[in-house]
């Protein structure tokens, strides 16, 4: 074939379209599944129903409750009455235009990132959209998955395609072998540290090399979760056997002749080898340390053996006068070393790292330790599944015994949309994705950490890697 | 949508740069089902400081900001254009803006020009010795002037014809709809429906 050499990317923009766009129009892609959740989807519903619409495919929809619910006391009408009206909306809409719904209590409910994946509905070569900016995780199985806002999510509805602009892409090459202690979450941070949270503007970003290879899709989609921090629009991994293992058997997996010729599909789903990227970035797995994040944006992160960075180090105005900014919300000092920070609050949840896997990796640092004295940690699985499982694996015994609290499935401190929030000035490490000015909570100041950094700064109060329990 | 051509309006100066999307509008607006009224959750956190910019007059009037780069990062959530929106903003401008951002406001009816960083140094300063200036946006010949100052701005070509056409998005999509139709009857049958539900 004398076909031109094609990134992953490009073949899924390539097989997903519908229109070619003329005259600087973008071109009109086709959706293969809609997630909505209750934050960005009543606008959208009430678009629908001003202009007489229908939802054209039901059958690629599906919504969950996540952002607002509760994660106590589930059994319990939702008490803030605002959140409870959003809920109740998405409930009443979905009903109305006969959408499937895994509302709370059920035991598909939870965050949106998770239910789509434990379901078996994302797999490799689909386009999936979601009114939430990290649908980049779906990227993970090889698929072209971007958040969108709420008048697109009106338009996937009514049309289930989307007027998009080509993106350029980009390599993101990890080779090697991680330490023990360093994770999924550790790379990530490291790439948006390096590129910055504005470096992957345009882009769509295909982690590569050996690293990347060698983890399982829960650490992949932790990192294609992140994407988003560096600014890109998507972030995915090419399928291989890992993929096909995890999605053989879910529910939604295909099955029969309907795998097999998946799977004859799937298997050319890789970035050619004489393909080209429009820019590559390089990291090595071996030499990386646990990362851990000092100011309010996810580019600003260190080693966890490192300190706190000098503002006047940077050379770019910029970036010092955000430097310092940072360093004034945080209450940091330059110079003081990040294991020396005491945290009141650990999280351990969100779609970053709120799977099974995670909680495995978390409860194994801290089975028969107490956590340290006057902190505060909450584990709050992705999924009302997550949850069973990890009932059934004994971890929610493991968790109480160290004192932590056990909660119901949600986004919960992530964004502090429900009542899992922080004070002003309290500390956090958390395993989740954004450390902006007040995201946790007014006032409230975020670490982002993996989740065995998590668990080792409940055990010591103090943010800690795995290998200091060890002494 | 309305369709917008030139308009003049007072300039407000946001002198940071990295503004994301949970300061525009912090989450705790979000869980409204409506619309409009998000203009009291814009900047909320900043603005309980009675010195921030949009605090006092006359920028509190004002329909046109110049931001620092990286305007809009962070969540995907259109609440940070309709609170500007509501607010009275009719366009932003600044050197960089974040993807969804920059979508996002051209659904909505925000023009957000993008200039060069010197532009924003010096309409502020222009704005810092004249408090109150008033820019003259040109969206056709894609320029914002005060004064005899005339500075150039960016827009990609389709949003800048759709903003002036005051077209809506999905009905330019309908119009493919025999090129959807077709489509989907050539989609592989492997791919998953959510319905019937399975796994529940
Ligand atoms: S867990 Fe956090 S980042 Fe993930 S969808 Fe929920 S709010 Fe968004």
């Amino acid at each position: 074939m004398s076909q031109k050499p094609l990134t992953l990317a490009e073949k899924l923009w390539r097989d997903h379209l519908v229109v070619k766009g003329e005259n600087g129009a973008p071109d009109l892609l086709y959706i293969d599944l809609h997630l909505i959740h209750e934050v960005t989807s009543p606008q959208a519903f009430d678009g629908l129903r001003l202009a007489g619409r229908d939802i054209r495919r039901k059958d690629l929809t599906i919504a969950t409750e996540d952002h607002n619910t509760p994660t106590a006391d589930i059994h319990l009408p939702i008490a803030e009455p605002t959140s409870r009206a959003q809920v109740q909306a998405l409930r009443d809409n979905t009903a109305e235009y006969g959408v499937r719904i895994h509302s709370l209590g059920d035991k598909n409910q939870g965050i949106v990132h998770v239910v789509g994946p434990q379901l078996g509905l994302t797999m490799p070569g689909l386009t999936i959209v979601c009114g939430d900016s990290h649908t980049s995780t779906h990227g993970a199985f090889g698929s072209l998955a971007m958040g969108i806002g709420t008048s697109e999510v009106e338009h996937v509805l009514a049309t289930q395609t989307l007027p998009l602009k080509p993106f350029k892409t980009m390599a993101i090459n990890v080779e090697g072998t991680l330490r023990p202690g360093v994770s999924a979450k550790d790379i990530i941070l490291a790439v948006i540290a390096k590129i910055t949270t504005g470096g992957g503007q345009g882009y769509v970003l295909e982690y590569r090399g050996s690293a990347i290879r060698s983890l399982s899709m829960e650490g992949r989609m932790t990192i294609c979760n992140m994407s988003i921090e560096a600014g890109a629009r998507a972030g995915m991994v090419a399928p291989d056997e890992v993929t096909f293992e995890y999605l053989k058997g879910r529910p939604h997996a295909p099955v029969g002749a309907d795998w097999d010729a998946a799977m004859e599909y799937w298997k050319t789903l890789k970035t050619d080898d004489e393909a080209v990227f429009d820019a590559e970035v390089f990291i090595d797995a071996d030499t990386l340390d646990p990362f851990v994040t000092w100011g309010t944006n996810p580019g600003q992160g260190v080693s966890l053996l490192d300190s706190v960075p000098d503002p006047a180090s940077y050379d770019d105005p910029s970036l010092r006068a955000a430097a310092e900014r940072a360093l004034e919300y945080m209450d940091l000092q330059p110079g003081t070393k990040m294991k020396d920070i005491a945290v009141n609050t650990v999280f351990l949840g969100s779609c970053t790292n709120a799977r099974i896997e995670d909680l495995r990796a978390a409860a194994e640092i801290i089975k028969g330790k107490k956590k340290a004295d006057g902190i505060r940690m909450m584990v709050v699985p992705g999924s009302q599944k997550v949850r069973l499982q990890a009932e059934e694996e004994g971890l929610d015994k493991v968790f109480k015994d160290f004192g932590a609290e056990w909660r119901f499935a949600g986004c919960s401190m992530c964004l502090g949309m429900n009542p899992d929030q922080l004070g002003p000035g309290e500390r956090a490490a958390s395993t989740s994705n954004r450390n902006f000015e007040g995201r946790q909570g007014k006032g409230a100041r975020t670490h982002l950490v993996s989740p065995v950094v998590a668990a080792a700064t409940a055990v010591r109060g103090t943010l800690s890697s795995p290998s200091d329990l060890e002494d | 949508m309305e369709r917008i051509s030139v308009f003049a309006g007072v300039a407000a100066p946001l002198k940071r740069s990295n503004v994301d999307t949970d300061q525009i509008i912090p989450a705790v607006y979000l869980k409204r089902i409506t619309k409009t009224g998000f203009e009291d959750g814009l900047f909320a956190n900043w603005r309980q400081d009675p010195e921030f910019v949009l605090n006092n007059a006359p920028f509190d009037k004002a329909e046109v900001l110049i931001a620092g780069s990286d305007f809009g990062t962070g969540s995907s959530r259109e609440h940070a254009v309709w609170a500007l929106r509501d607010f009275g903003f009719k366009a932003v401008f600044s050197s960089k803006f974040a993807d969804i951002f920059y979508g996002n406001a051209g659904k909505q009816g925000l023009v957000a020009g993008v200039i060069t960083e010197e532009a924003t140094s010096q309409i502020w300063e222009a704005i810092d010795a004249n408090p109150g200036l008033e820019v003259k946006v040109d969206l056709p010949a894609q320029e914002l002037s005060y004064g005899d100052t005339v500075v150039p701005f960016e827009i990609d070509e389709y949003t800048k014809w759709r903003l002036m056409e005051g077209l809506d998005d999905i009905g330019i999509t309908l119009q493919n709809e025999q090129a959807i139709a077709d489509y989907e009857a050539r989609r592989e049958s492997w791919k998953p429906k959510t319905l019937p539900a399975k796994g529940v």
